[in-house]
């Protein structure tokens, strides 16, 4: 379970203040597909961030299972973020590595020997459908086959949650179904808690159970997506 | 002026002296380039990754006072032109060598002049990876090492080689210029048959030699960055 108590983020530049968060709340239980939705600039991304800590809340508190993550020491803090994968617009993928070897890379951050990475790998690669790309560059790949590499790497270290900062927003329409579906058989097959952040209504409305919508840095509505309908009709 | 040049008993002069000075000082210029290269990127990798790394909001944030120390000495060796520098450091060299004359000893000022242009040449290089790219190993649990070892330096190796091409080319000009204050190779044949003694064939061919050598050190760098590169496979 996560729950992130009142928190605030106050960028400090030299003669501006931005208020990104202020005194945010929210509670992501085992299992769900949290979505957060919100305009840009709203402080989506500072909001996902603050939850591994990318970002340093500055005031409030991140709870991951009853820990408070902004007390931990540098070295649990790494460990933290093991268990908490996150994913990127930009897959963010390293692009002098194959896809094999991209999946590999967080599991020779954690030690694990190469013979066993290259195996985990290769289960994940087939996970997401993409075994014969293992040789492959991401220059190489499509958006939709970088994002699937980029989930396959944010697998391999069984995490608990999986963090989505806007993850489809860079992806066709078509794509973007076959990535949500792809998370939403993690989340039901691995039990994978996701928290995702987007723009996009379509992507709440297709496979998230709870909802937030985070405005100007406040969270102005939040709960199941039942309570939402409105919203979706408002927008189809 | 020409005409003298290519009457034919100075050209069989010229000829004589490539045919029996130019393979010894070919090889002491590709000694020295290479070795001062060598020891310029093992002292200005690890600085480029500081200077790269080392502020407030870095990987690797150093105390201020070292950064700022780091980027005033770099300053300060790279303003100094480097016939000044070469002349400064004749105590250093002494030391280091035992004297300060002749081809090994020209790679201590070309060391010294040179390690600090490298370590702004990688340092550039390491500036251009993607943020994110870097934001997504943290995300990982990537220690400031990990970082450095598995995606900067990786990541950022066609760049390092084409910089490292700009320094050795940059290199080999230099350790002609060594020429003046004893050291070997083609830029010592150059300044002395050229400057010294007026047989200005001698230097023609000197520098043409140069000149093919920097070519082809720019050529077997721009393949080796270009083929290193994975991002443009396609
Ligand atoms: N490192 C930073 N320094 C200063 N201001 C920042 C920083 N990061 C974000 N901000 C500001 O905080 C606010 C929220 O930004 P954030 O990136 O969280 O928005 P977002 O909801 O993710 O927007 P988008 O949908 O465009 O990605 C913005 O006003 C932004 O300018
Ligand atoms: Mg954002």
């Amino acid at each position: 379970m996560i729950e992130l108590k009142n928190v605030s983020k106050t960028f400090s530049q030299a003669n501006a203040k931005t208020h990104a968060l202020k005194g945010v709340s929210l509670t992501i239980e085992k299992g769900d597909i949290y979505g957060i939705i919100g305009m840009s600039g709203a402080g989506k991304s500072t909001l996902i961030r603050c939850i591994n800590m990318l970002e340093r809340p500055t005031s409030g508190q991140v709870l991951i299972d009853g820990i408070d993550v902004g007390t931990l020491k540098a070295k649990e803090l790494l460990k933290i973020r093991r268990s908490l994968a996150m994913i990127f617009q930009n897959f963010n993928l390293l692009e002098q590595r194959t896809s094999l070897e991209n999946i590999s890379f967080p599991l020779e951050l954690s030690g694990v020997s190469s013979k066993e990475a290259k195996k985990v790998s290769l289960e994940l690669l087939e996970l997401v459908g993409l075994a014969s790309k293992k040789n492959a560059y991401p220059s190489q790949l499509s958006g939709g086959q970088k994002q699937r590499i980029a989930i396959a790497r944010a697998l391999a270290t069984n995490p608990k949650v999986l963090l989505l900062d806007e993850a489809t927003s860079a992806l066709d329409p078509k794509t973007t179904e076959n990535i949500l579906d792809l998370i939403k058989d993690i989340n039901k097959n691995l039990g994978i808690t996701v928290i995702l952040i987007t723009h996009q209504m379509e992507v709440v409305e297709n496979i998230c159970n709870k909802v937030a919508i985070l405005d100007d840095g406040a969270i102005v509505k939040r709960g199941k997506k039942e309570c939402f309908k409105t919203y979706f009709n408002l927008k189809n | 002026m020409f005409q003298d040049i290519f009457q034919s008993e100075k050209l069989i002069e010229a000829l004589v002296i490539v045919k029996t000075e130019f393979p010894l000082a070919i090889f002491e210029t590709l000694y020295v380039t290479i070795v001062s290269t060598a020891f310029a990127i093992i002292i200005g990798l690890p600085l480029g990754v500081f200077l790269a790394t080392g502020d407030k909001q870095g990987i690797l944030p150093l105390p201020k006072g070292i950064l700022k120390g780091l980027n005033t000495l770099i300053n300060l060796l790279r303003s100094v032109p480097f016939l000044i520098l070469m002349i400064m450091v004749i105590p250093i060299t002494r030391h280091i060598v035992g004297t300060s004359v002749g081809t090994t000893a020209s790679i201590v000022p070309l060391v010294i002049a040179s390690a600090p242009f490298v370590a702004r040449l990688f340092e550039s290089s390491f500036r251009e990876i993607n943020p994110d790219i870097i934001e997504a190993a943290q995300s990982m649990g990537a220690t400031p090492l990990q970082i450095i070892w598995k995606v900067l330096i990786p990541e950022s190796i066609p760049s390092l080689i084409s910089n490292g091409t700009i320094a050795i080319t940059t290199i080999l000009g230099y350790s002609a210029m060594s020429g003046i204050i004893g050291g070997g190779g083609l830029g010592k044949i150059a300044i002395n048959y050229g400057y010294y003694r007026y047989k200005t064939l001698v230097m023609i061919f000197a520098v043409i030699l140069l000149v093919l050598m920097v070519i082809a050190f720019q050529l077997l760098g721009d393949y080796l960055a270009k083929k290193s590169d994975k991002r443009f496979t396609a």
